[in-house]
This record gives C-alpha cells, sequence and structure tokens, in this order.
C-alpha cells in the first residue's frame, strides 16, 4: 500500500532509480536519500537559490521541483563538479577569489554560475550578474562572485595553489611569509565542492526530526497544553511540554535570565515555545505539532516600545517589580560637564532618528542535532553556534548536567551576524528530546522560525543632540535612546549600553549624557546583531554632523576631520583608543572617491555622502564573570615534524578566522601555510575560547595562538641550539628552517628539529592563552561594554542616484578606507569590508520586519523580507589603511562589524545629497523620498545641497 | 513493499536482489548492523525477524514483505539500556565491537527461545557469531549473567 513510486536520474552521471513519494521534493532527494549534502535547503519557497542545481543543464531550485517531474532527467549538483579529484575551473576561481565566506549560498551560486557558463561561455558582467541574481549571499560575497566568474578561464588546468593572490597594500618592510598574504581560505576548497558538512547536514543513524510548537498569540496565560492526540501518531517518539523540561530560567545576562524552554505558565509573543515533538521524519513531526491542544487565556499585548513604557500599559514581565513600566534595562550616564558644553556651543541641534528591527537572516537556518550515551550519562550536541562556550556552559546550567560530561561540537556554519551567538530552544530541546527518545535528535528552524526566533537587531528611537563651535568642534553630546527589547532580555543589556558607550570613541566630544531604556514588548526578542547596538546610533550621529555642517556652511569631512579621534586617547566614557589611522582614513577616502570634485556637482538626482564608524576588537570583558583567559590555543607538532595542528574554540561562522588564526600559527612558528591543520571545533579536542561575537577572534584568538606558536618554537629551539652550537636565542624560524639569525648559514631543517625534540622529550605541544589588560574602562556602572584592547575606524563614502520620479535609490559606488591594524588576509579583509557594504546597504534601502496587529511578523521569509541581490551590489573599492596596533598580534585589529557602522549614514547622506530629502527613520524607502519630495515641493523649498531640479527635468537621466 | 523495524512501520519500494541488510544500512541508515563478510559466515549482521535470529545479508528484503524486523538500535529503552547490552559492558564483553551487535542479537533470540540457558547452550547458542578479538569467554559469561537479571526482574 505504497504511495511511492520509482523515478529514474542520472545524478552527477551516475544512474539512479529511487522510490519517492509524489510530494518528495528534488532536494529532499538529493540530501536524504542520495546523502548529497551539497546543495542546501535554507528558504524552501524559491527565494535564495541555495538549493539550486542543474537539470538538464538548466539551474533551478530543487527546493521548488517535485522529484516525480524529473524522472528521465539529468542532475547536476555541487558534488558533481570537480571531475577526476581536480575542482572545476569555477570552483578553483571562487576560491582563489574569496568568493565565498560561510559558504553556504556557494553551491546554489556555483550551479548558477556553471549553467550561464554552459550556455554562455564567454558572459558579460551583467549577464553574470543577471545569472546569480537569484542567489542570496548575506556574507555580501558578490563583487568577488562576479570576478571569479569573469576570470574563471584563467583557472583551467591550474592547480588550485595556495599562492597568495595578493592585492595588499601593505608595510613590505614587516617582512611576514604568511601574514599579510591573501592566501585562500582554509575551508575554501570545502566550501566549493559541497563537501563542507554543515550541521544540518549530518547524519547518525536513527536520527529523528524535531520540531517545536510556538504560540499562536502574542500574549497570554497558558491554561492547557494536551499532547495526547499528538502522541498518539505513528512515528511520533516524543512530546514534551513546559511540565517535561527542566523549569531552569535561562538566558545571556547572568542577572536577567528570563527564558524558559517551553512555557509553563506565559507566552510572550507569537512563537515563544510551548512544545516540542520528535517523529520519525518532519512530515510526522509537523503533523503531530498540529494536533496539540493549547489554550490560552489571551492578554492584552503591546508592540511598540514608547506604547509599553506609558502608564496602564501592559506588562511583559509582571511577575518581576524591577520590570516595571516594562523597563528591561536602564543606563544613565553623564561624563564631563554637558550643560557647559551646550552652552558654550554655537550651534545646537537636536533631531529625532528612528532605526529598524532588521534580521541577520543568515542563509543557513539554525540547527542541531544531539545525542546521549545513556551509559555514561553523556550528551554531545552538534550546533550551528558562534559560540561553543556559552552554549556548553548554557546546556550544562539549564539541563544540570556538568560541563564535563558535556561535549558540544561547532560544524562549518553558514552565517550568524548575531543570530546565532547565543543557545537557543533548539539545542535544549533536541537534547531533551533526544534524552526522551533515546535516540539521536536533528532540529532545523523554517526560514519563518528564523525570523519568528530572531534576535536581530533592536529597534531604536533615537533623540540626538549635538552642539558644536562655529569651526564644527564638538563641545558637547546628548543621546536619549529607546531600544525595542522585544519579550525577553537576550543581549539586549550589553546593547543598551553599546548604543551608548561607541559614540565618543569616533569624535572627541568634552561632555557627553547617555540615557538609554531597553523596553520589553510582546514582539520577539532583539539581541546582537553586527555592530551590536552601534550603527544605528552612528547612523543618527553621521546624520546629524551633516546638517550641522550644512547649517554652519562646511564641508562634512571638514568637520569629522576636525573632531577624530587619535592614536593613543582616552576617550571621555574611558575608553582607552591605542592605535588610530582615522584622519588618515578620511583623507585618503576623500582623496580617492573624488570628493570635493562630486559633492554638490553630481547633478540632479545624484549624490554623494560620507559616514564613518568603528568597533571594538573584542570585548574587554566575558559576559559572564570569571578568571578565564577569553581564548586558549593548543599547537601540536606531527611526531616526523612536517605537519602541526591547530585547536583551538574559536567559531569560523564564514568571516574566515581559521584562515587568520591558520596563518598565524604558521607564521609565528615559520612554516608554510599549507603544513597547519585546523582541528575540529569540540570542546573535547580544544581549549576554551569565547567564540565569534564582539569582532574578538583576530585580536584574542591570534594571540592565544601565536603564544601557543612561540611555545613550541621554544621547545624546537632548546634542541636545534644544542645541535647548531648556539643559544636558542639567537634563532629564528622562517620557511621550515631553523637559522642563527646572525648566520643565516647555520641552520636546520624545522623538521628535524621536530624529530629531535619529540624523540628527546616526546610530543611537541604548546599552550597559549590570552587575557585582555586587566581594568579596562573607568568603574562605573556599564563601564565594561565598550572596553577592548583595540579599535578599528572606518570612512565610507556612498555614491548614489535617486530616482526623483519613483524614489528608487541607486547605490552606485563606495569607497571605503578602513584602519583594522595590520591586515592579516587581504582577501578576507577585503570580503568582509565588501560584505559589510552590501549589508549595510540592506539595512538602509530595503531591510524592516513588520508585525501585523496580532504581533507577528508579516514579512518572514525571503521574499518579502528583502536582503540585498547581486543586483543591488554597488562598485566597491576598499582599501586598508594600515597601522600597527600595539595590543593586537602582529599589529592585528578587527574589521567585521566595524565595517557595516559607517554605511547606513553615508548611504543616508548621499541620499539627502542627491535630492534634499532628509529621512531620518530607516530604511529610507522609496515612499519616504517620495513623501519627503512633495513636502519641499508644498513648503516651495528650492532644491538643496546637490541643486535637485524638478523631477520632469531629471526623468531622462534617472531611468 | 512494507517493513516494520523496531517498532516503526515503513513503505519501501525496493527491488527484488536488495538484501535485508542493505535496506536497513543503505535505506534506514541504521548501520549498527555491520556487513563482514556477506555470506552468512560471520554473524556480524544477525537480525531478529519476526523474533528468530537471521543473517540479514542473506536474507532478501523482498521476503520480509510484513514482517517485523529487530535491530541492535531497537534493544533497550529510552533511558536503559537493555540487560544483555548492560552486562556485555558490565563483562567487558566487546573489544572492537564491530561483531557485538550481531553477538547481542543472537544472544537475544537464544535468551527469548531458552530464558534459562545452561554455559553449552550459550556456547551452542552463540556459536554463529565469530569475534576475532576472542571475546567469547566474557560473552559467554555476559549472556549468562543478563540471562539471571532477567528472570530476577522477571521475578520480581
Amino acid at each position: 500500500m505504497s504511495d511511492e513510486r520509482l523515478v529514474r536520474l542520472t545524478v552527477n552521471g551516475e544512474p539512479r532509480t529511487l522510490a519517492v513519494k509524489p510530494a518528495t521534493t528534488l532536494v529532499s532527494l538529493l540530501r536524504d536519500q542520495l546523502d548529497l549534502t551539497g546543495t542546501k535547503r535554507a528558504c524552501g519557497t524559491g527565494d535564495c537559490g541555495a538549493c539550486t542545481v542543474q537539470i538538464d543543464g538548466q539551474a533551478a531550485a530543487s527546493c521548488l521541483t517535485l522529484a516525480v517531474d524529473v524522472d528521465g532527467s539529468e542532475i547536476t549538483t555541487v558534488e558533481g563538479l570537480a571531475q577526476g579529484g581536480e575542482l572545476h575551473p569555477l570552483q578553483k576561481a571562487f576560491v582563489k577569489h574569496g568568493a565565498l565566506q560561510c559558504g553556504y549560498c556557494t553551491g546554489g551560486a556555483l550551479m548558477s554560475a556553471k549553467a550561464l557558463i554552459d550556455g554562455t561561455p564567454d558572459p558579460s558582467r551583467d549577464e553574470i550578474a543577471e545569472a546569480l541574481s537569484g542567489n542570496l549571499c548575506r556574507c555580501g560575497t558578490y563583487p568577488r562572485m562576479v570576478q571569479a566568474v569573469e576570470h574563471w578561464r584563467d583557472f583551467a588546468g591550474a592547480p588550485l595553489d595556495t599562492e597568495p593572490h595578493d592585492a595588499a597594500e601593505r608595510d613590505q618592510s614587516r617582512d611576514h611569509r604568511t601574514v599579510g598574504r591573501g592566501v585562500p581560505r582554509y575551508d575554501g576548497p570545502d566550501k566549493v565542492t559541497g563537501r563542507a558538512r554543515y550541521t544540518a547536514d549530518l547524519r547518525l543513524p536513527g536520527t529523528l526530526v524535531g520540531r517545536i510548537l510556538g504560540s499562536p498569540v502574542a500574549h497570554g496565560v497558558v491554561r492547557r497544553v494536551d499532547a495526547s492526540r499528538a502522541r498518539a501518531v505513528p512515528g511520533v517518539l516524543a512530546v514534551l511540554t513546559g511540565a517535561d523540561v527542566p523549569a531552569t530560567r535561562y538566558g545571556v545576562s547572568p542577572a536577567r535570565e528570563d527564558e524558559q524552554i517551553l512555557a509553563t505558565d506565559r507566552v510572550r509573543y507569537v512563537g515563544d515555545e510551548i512544545a516540542a515533538v520528535a517523529a520519525v521524519d518532519d512530515e510526522t513531526a509537523r503533523r503531530a505539532l498540529a494536533l496539540i491542544d493549547v489554550e490560552i487565556d489571551e492578554l492584552p499585548a503591546v508592540f511598540d516600545a514608547e506604547a509599553a513604557m506609558a502608564p496602564g500599559a501592559p506588562l511583559v514581565h509582571p511577575e518581576h517589580p524591577r520590570y516595571a513600566g516594562n523597563v528591561n534595562t536602564r543606563v544613565d550616564w553623564s561624563f564631563g560637564d554637558v550643560d557647559a558644553g551646550f552652552a558654550a556651543a554655537d550651534l545646537v541641534r537636536e533631531q529625532r532618528f528612528v532605526g529598524n528591527r532588521t534580521y541577520q537572516s543568515p542563509i543557513e537556518p539554525h540547527a542541531a542535532l544531539a545525542q546521549w550515551e545513556p551509559h555514561a550519562g553523556r550528551l554531545t550536541v552538534w550546533s550551528s553556534t558562534q559560540t561553543p562556550h556559552y552554549l556548553h556552559r548554557s546546556l550544562s546550567r539549564t539541563l544540570g548536567v556538568p560541563m564535563g560530561q558535556i561535549r558540544v561540537i561547532r560544524p562549518p556554519v553558514g552565517g550568524g551576524f548575531g543570530a546565532k551567538a547565543e543557545a537557543t530552544p533548539l539545542e535544549f530541546c533536541a537534547a531533551l528530546l533526544a534524552r526522551a527518545t533515546g535516540r539521536p535528535v536533528r532540529m532545523e528552524y523554517s526560514r519563518e522560525e528564523m525570523f519568528r526566533h530572531f534576535r536581530g537587531r533592536h529597534k531604536q528611537y533615537i533623540d540626538l543632540k549635538i552642539g558644536v563651535k562655529r569651526d564644527g568642534t564638538i563641545t558637547a553630546v546628548d543621546q536619549r535612546v529607546v531600544l525595542d527589547g522585544g519579550a525577553y532580555t537576550s543581549f539586549g543589556v550589553i546593547t543598551a549600553y553599546y548604543a551608548g558607550s561607541m559614540l565618543p570613541v569616533l569624535y572627541k566630544m568634552p561632555a557627553y549624557r547617555y540615557e538609554g531604556r531597553r523596553i520589553y514588548t510582546n514582539l520577539p526578542a532583539s539581541g546582537a546583531f553586527r555592530g551590536h547596538g552601534v550603527p544605528q546610533p552612528r547612523f543618527a550621529f553621521e546624520s546629524l554632523l551633516d546638517m550641522i555642517a550644512e547649517d554652519l556652511g562646511l564641508d562634512p569631512i571638514d568637520v569629522r576631520l576636525r573632531n577624530a579621534m587619535t592614536p593613543d586617547t582616552r576617550t571621555v566614557n574611558a575608553l582607552d583608543v591605542s592605535s588610530c589611522e582615522f584622519t588618515a582614513t578620511l583623507a585618503r577616502a576623500r582623496e580617492a572617491s573624488g570628493w570635493d570634485a562630486k559633492r554638490g556637482r553630481l547633478g540632479a538626482g545624484r549624490g554623494i555622502g560620507v559616514g564613518c564608524g568603528g568597533f571594538v576588537s573584542g570585548a574587554g570583558y566575558p559576559i559572564y564573570r570569571s578568571s578565564f583567559p577569553h581564548s586558549n590555543a593548543l599547537i601540536r607538532v606531527h611526531e616526523d615534524g612536517t605537519g602541526v595542528s591547530l585547536h583551538i574554540l574559536a567559531s569560523d561562522i564564514g568571516q574566515g578566522s581559521d584562515t587568520v588564526l591558520v596563518q598565524m600559527a604558521a607564521e609565528e612558528l615559520g612554516v608554510p601555510y599549507d603544513w597547519v591543520w585546523m582541528a575540529e571545533c569540540d570542546t573535547v579536542l580544544a581549549p576554551l575560547d569565547l567564540g565569534s561575537y564582539s569582532s574578538r577572534v583576530t585580536l584574542m584568538g591570534g594571540h592565544a595562538v601565536q603564544d601557543a606558536a612561540r611555545r613550541v618554537k621554544g621547545q624546537l629551539f632548546e634542541v636545534a641550539a644544542g645541535e647548531l652550537g648556539c643559544a636558542p636565542a639567537d634563532l629564528e624560524a622562517r620557511n621550515a628552517r631553523i637559522y642563527d639569525r646572525a648566520r643565516p648559514d647555520v641552520a636546520m631543517d624545522w623538521a628535524a628539529a621536530a624529530r629531535l625534540a619529540f624523540g628527546k622529550n616526546g610530543p611537541v605541544v604548546g599552550l597559549g592563552s590570552y587575557t585582555p589588560p586587566a581594568d579596562l574602562g573607568g568603574g562605573f556602572k556599564g563601564s565594561t561594554v565598550g572596553t577592548s584592547p583595540a579599535y578599528s575606524f572606518s570612512t565610507v563614502i556612498a555614491e548614489v542616484t535617486v530616482d526623483l520620479e519613483t524614489g528608487f535609490v541607486q547605490v552606485d559606488r563606495v569607497t571605503d578606507f578602513s584602519d583594522a591594524g595590520t591586515v592579516i588576509n587581504p582577501v578576507t579583509f577585503h570580503g568582509q569590508v565588501e560584505g559589510s557594504i552590501v549589508m549595510g546597504l540592506g539595512e538602509t534601502l530595503l531591510e524592516d520586519t513588520v508585525a501585523g496587529p496580532g504581533g507577528q511578523f508579516v514579512n518572514p521569509n525571503l521574499h518579502d523580507y528583502l536582503i540585498p541581490t547581486i543586483r543591488d551590489t554597488p562598485e566597491i573599492r576598499s582599501v586598508a589603511v594600515e597601522s600597527y596596533e600595539p595590543r593586537g598580534p602582529f599589529g592585528a585589529k578587527e574589521i567585521g562589524e566595524g565595517s557595516l557602522v559607517p554605511v547606513l549614514g553615508a548611504i543616508a547622506n548621499a541620499v539627502y545629497d542627491a535630492c534634499g530629502v532628509r529621512v531620518t527613520e530607516l530604511p529610507i524607502t522609496p515612499e519616504k523620498i517620495l513623501a519627503g519630495l512633495a513636502r519641499r515641493r508644498d513648503r516651495g523649498v528650492p532644491p538643496a545641497a546637490a541643486s535637485v531640479e524638478p523631477e520632469s527635468e531629471t526623468h531622462a537621466q534617472t531611468v | 513493499m512494507r517493513l516494520t523495524v523496531n517498532g516503526q512501520p515503513y513503505d519501501l519500494a525496493i527491488a527484488g536482489h536488495e538484501s535485508l541488510v542493505a535496506i536497513l544500512r543503505g535505506r534506514l541508515g541504521l548501520t549498527g548492523t555491520k556487513v563482514a563478510c556477506g555470506r552468512g559466515e560471520c554473524g556480524a549482521c544477525t537480525v531478529l525477524i519476526d523474533g528468530k535470529p537471521a543473517y540479514a545479508c542473506l536474507t532478501l528484503a523482498a521476503a520480509c514483505e510484513g514482517a517485523a524486523v529487530s535491530t541492535i538500535e531497537g534493544l533497550g529503552a529510552a533511558e536503559r539500556l537493555h540487560a544483555l547490552q548492560q552486562a556485555f559492558i558490565a563483562h567487558d564483553a566487546l573489544q572492537c565491537g564491530f561483531c557485538t551487535p550481531g553477538q547481542i542479537m543472537a544472544a537475544a533470540a537464544l535468551l527469548a527461545q531458552t530464558p534459562r540457558p545452561t554455559e553449552a547452550e550459550v556456547r551452542h547458542g552463540m556459536s554463529g557469531n565469530l569475534c576475532r578479538c576472542g571475546a567469547y569467554p566474557k560473552i559467554v559469561r555476559a549472556v549468562l549473567d543478563a540471562a539471571q537479571r532477567l528472570e530476577a526482574a522477571r521475578g520480581a
């Protein structure tokens, strides 16, 4: 009585006969029946292109294709590109050009590109962009994808070497072998071949599929959860409700653990977790969810932060008097004499700005796989986490199992941007369902569930006041921010502090007041999103600075130069800036972009704008109080001396941290890049590292790696000195040789020294660790947030075209000059900058989650929530303004988050330059621009700075 | 065809030549059942078909239409290992572990048939399962011990 039927396919050249159900999609057939997991399922609705394969040569979304419909077809997946063990030239080109970061969209993008070149062997730039326009890349590698496809033919027959694709503008005097070179990313080959196994790609025998039931209402008291009908469904092995799971509250902030695994009494947003199911397959699990009977007494709910502060507003956490008025976090800072500062100003301008509730939407949906070893009571969890250590600790505290009995493994992660920086109900439920069933349980969020779980950017209401002297010198700044936190704390305490702490890092200000209020509402919780709390206040500041410059008749860049941060300076809020080439980034970006010639002279509808920003290179303090070093690493020399392995719990989530850590290991050890193996990110194999957040890995992980490498080198120098007849201190290691610095011909092979050391002392292992400088920050409440060993600085200049008829904004060109200290890898560095520009463009112009009247997001998918495509990507010029950061390994600082921060203001200022409309509420949509143009017409305001002509006359230009 | 494995019903389309072990390992992902000789000589692929021990490598899947198959993954409850599994651990009745699932399934069949076997009956009942590590003495002790424990549990 089977409803299956047989289909005959050729998959990657191999004939296959498979039984499928009528509703089986091609992506399910490939992944679940053929184990070809290089084809990813990321949206399930044909919006993202991660599942692209070739069907009889044509690119197609395999998630929208029924397996029965392709009977007799020839299918090619990313696994079929490489032939005879050699990568396809397209794959080599992607690796060499750094056209991938997290890698989750890469297989799909490659297949679209392959379909293109099969039919159009010599594609134009436009044809390439068109072919890839259906493939979303949240890391923003679009410019590099285009380059890779343009140059793919160059890689035919060429070996995949690791010689650098060297675009570095670096200081050649620092004669490094590996650091500073654009070696291809360490995980590149695995990610272009589909071999990289992300969490959802893992298969254990007998694995069950878990799913979570979320609340249908935004606020209510749970009266009854009856799972008896669901439990009776054949193929359902367990159903858990709030009564069946530990009641422990969990959360990121130790002082505000306010989340439950499954609700026992109250639900606070649409999607708040109520029950979890484990079943033999996804279809059965979904059927069971629909059969769980839930009775909820609905309560009044509140969906806006300012409304939630009003007297009489519904309380989201009424059981805690500390959250009166729905205030989750309260910050009141004042530095210097603020009133005197404003009194001394020649001009004071005040303006309200409103940010948007953007979502990270990484291409890889969150996934977890859990398995218990019943005889030992041990738990193993594989998770798409950015922070294996914090997940490890959360699992231990919440489940009541010692950390020593839990193993956390982080497979490759398909992008996070902050969305995966905290433990989720997926990991807890997978662990509990696995315990209840005695079988491994795998769980994934659907795209819609990702949006519901959220942890995206807080929507911020920002009231900003800046006082300046006539020459633009800042005398005082006052910022009040209300942050919409949603229903739970998540990272929000830290966000509320970051929104205030980072303003004084970029510009000097003698006095600064900050009032922050993070407010609970009945929306999904906001959390840490790339730039963590900083991009919106920075957008406000950069916008207001331009408004002030206009009032004073000053050039916006001159105003910035006048107030720019300088090296070795303590900010008004007691943050210590060491290296700082901010002024150079401004000056060089001005020159390179042609600012002086273009500003106000680009013609109607075209504009140029500047924005600046930066970020911490790792938080100065951990999220929970501890005396542990923040990063730790172990390097083991393989016994014959021709390889080393690097063990560290840092998380490469696409930013390329594995690559730069391997480079730093190779550099310090004096061996080739290819000698270093990055061990799996596994708590059993690697010592503690706090993970990927606050842009910390290059600096902090790098230090730990360098420290471990030095200790290895010390052991080798000890034996080599005896052999070569000199002192260990005289020795140097480079190019796999150890030699006397003064007499380079007195030398021996690195490997020979390693073998000697092993023979004499046993395994050669080096342990390294890093703790940030003690006593960072001013010691006042909340002063730890914003502290860091070092800060990055960036200037972005954006050029836009505004269609005055439709209000559509096109970003034409972006120039970025960034000071990230020493650039460890120019390819990944520029990849981060480009990705930030693409993502920042989306935040500025396209993205916002919209809550409907019942508090549910109305656009929780990639069809209605638009993220930038390759077609939205401007021409980008990214230049490193290198400094040497004394507190960074090899002089390095961060780039991944700080480079996003300037983008919003730069585009907003360019839009103003283009059409005279100052949009203060993100995103800058065509509607807002048209409304602004209409207001200007009504007021009879003459065209502003950019000499805007009436739109009828500019139409021809902007089409 | 319809097949129940470890209590779970499956509808499967199979080719006539496919062996039961191929279906278990390749289609259902139940890799606890091992293929070691492929010709019914070693017993590593032992499973229970309707309660009777069988070499899954010599059994055609098509011949199992409507049958209930138990594999090593189906043994024991969620929170607790089966008495045989516990006894194998307690007596260290495994070394490399590759033959162990087959050993345990064979022992389960034996104890179902003969709840209080003598040592000789155990040796005879387990004689179709090869163990190259030579854990046989411990396997015998484990099976006898498990039989006692199961008896005690039934008595209680």
